[in-house]
């Protein structure tokens, strides 16, 4: 029997699977990030106003970040089970140790004088990080969160240990029937669902941080 | 909570300790597979990484060789290395391990060299110095931290995707996870997980050590009084020729 790794007739007649496995996996990589990117604000806020909330954050965000991926869905199998909960959560966990550790430097990265000429503007609270602080710590924010998105894309295959990872459910198939064009059509589309959504962000940088054009 | 207790009482079954599938002979081809992968890994990047460094070319390689790495799902590139013929060898999980430890350090030691102080390096040349003793006694030295932080970086993705080779036969502690997934075993998969994430933290922190004790410039100030300081600078930067003749 034939054993391809690029298969034309599997596209064509599996497209279905496909397109389903590729919006799991977007799907689960959006989820992940967006429900990481709010905890992280939160946690990055947190940990600037308690230095010693500082320490414990980015100390629990590193630990969960060694350890492996497959371990951590095992773990939380346990817990929520055989559902993409089980992935989201993990990769979630996953993305605070990138996102807390970017958001924080954006929001140190803020000059002192600017701070205190918005405080004497008379900026407080939410409107000074809303207003202030955030828009300046963008350039740091965009870059923890397409080194989290990447990652997230590639970390969400992994998924198919509970039978939710997207593509990584097509790469688990294929593994099993000895099928080399499923695994490489899963993997090329995970890596240029990478690329992609890593240049949508360069360009929703590019868009909501008008003023810094001319810089990068 | 219920998985924790069956958990331990997993560990707590003398079957599950002793064999082939044994914890002890699984946790052995973990540490050994993740260690000839390393070892590999810094045999192959580290002189690269210096050379770049050094001469200051490849900089868009080195760097976005990461952000690549980064993209690329670990399982995918196990899988398909395993329907290669290379299949059922243990190379296909050392190879991809090594894949996937290469661009880390590649890329840390490509900056910390870049990130060298330029006085330094120039005082080096004008003390007359050639190629080889600036790498080897000012700008290695001073990039070491940041070259640990990429063997470290390694280390911690080395033992993550050595845990997935089970899923394609290979060797390691993810062969009790991948089991247990099998026969639906929830105590043995969680068992699994705990071991791995205890193996984990135990690499990361080793790596921790390794990076504070391998920084020459942190080492010598620690020793040295202010009296003594210079002395104690020009000591390290011996030991740090003796690493490297020893390899370690």
């Amino acid at each position: 029997m034939r054993n391809d790794w690029v298969c034309a007739e599997y596209v064509r007649t599996r497209s279905d699977d496909i397109v389903d496995a590729l919006v799991e996996h977007v799907g689960i990589t959006v989820t992940s990030v967006a429900g990481g990117f709010v905890l992280a604000l939160v946690l990055a806020v947190l940990a600037r106003s308690w230095p010693r909330l500082r320490a414990l954050i980015l100390g629990t965000s590193t630990v969960l970040y060694t350890v492996p991926s497959l371990v951590m869905f095992s773990l939380l199998l346990s817990v929520t089970g055989l559902t993409a909960t089980t992935v989201i959560v993990g990769l979630i966990l996953y993305t605070l140790t990138i996102l807390v550790r970017g958001i924080l430097t954006g929001l140190e990265g803020v000059p002192p004088d600017v701070r205190e000429a918005a405080v004497g503007m008379g900026y407080d609270g939410l409107r000074l990080l809303r207003k202030v602080e955030l828009p300046l710590a963008m350039p740091a924010v965009y870059a923890a969160l397409r080194v989290a998105t990447v990652s997230t894309v590639a970390m969400t295959t992994i998924g198919m240990i509970v039978g939710h990872g997207g593509l990584g459910n097509l790469i688990d198939r294929g593994l099993d029937s000895n099928f080399r064009a499923e695994v490489l059509t899963a993997s090329v589309l995970c890596v240029v669902l990478a690329l992609v959504a890593d240049l949508l962000l360069v360009g929703l940088q590019r868009w909501r941080t008008p003023w810094r054009r001319g810089v990068s | 909570m219920d998985a924790l207790i069956e958990a331990f009482g997993w560990f707590g079954d003398g079957a599950n300790w002793q064999g082939r599938d044994g914890v002890p002979t699984r946790l052995w081809e973990h540490v050994w597979v993740v260690a000839v992968s390393l070892g590999l890994a810094c045999a192959v990047a580290l002189p690269i990484g210096l050379w770049l460094g050094h001469v200051g070319r490849g900089g868009t390689l080195a760097i976005n060789i990461s952000n690549v790495g980064r993209a690329v799902p670990t399982f995918a590139v196990l899988v398909l290395l395993f329907l290669t013929p290379l299949g059922l060898s243990v190379w296909t999980t050392i190879l991809a391990l090594v894949a996937f430890a290469l661009p880390p350090i590649l890329t840390n030691t490509y900056v910390g060299m870049r990130e060298v102080d330029p006085d330094a390096r120039s005082a080096a040349l004008g003390m007359g110095m050639n190629g080889l003793q600036v790498v080897r006694k000012v700008e290695l030295p001073l990039a070491v931290p940041l070259i640990m932080t990429g063997v470290r970086l390694a280390a911690v993705q080395v033992v993550a995707t050595a845990t997935l080779a089970a899923f394609v036969s290979g060797p390691g502690l993810g062969r009790i996870i991948t089991s247990g997934f099998g026969r639906q075993d929830v105590a043995q998969i969680v068992a699994g997980a705990i071991l791995v994430a205890a193996l984990a933290l135990v690499v990361e922190a080793l790596m921790e050590w390794l990076q504070r004790a391998a920084d020459p410039v942190r080492r010598a100030r620690q020793r040295s009084s202010s009296a003594a300081s210079r002395r104690a600078r020009g000591s390290a930067a011996i030991e740090v020729d003796r690493a490297i003749e020893t390899g370690s």
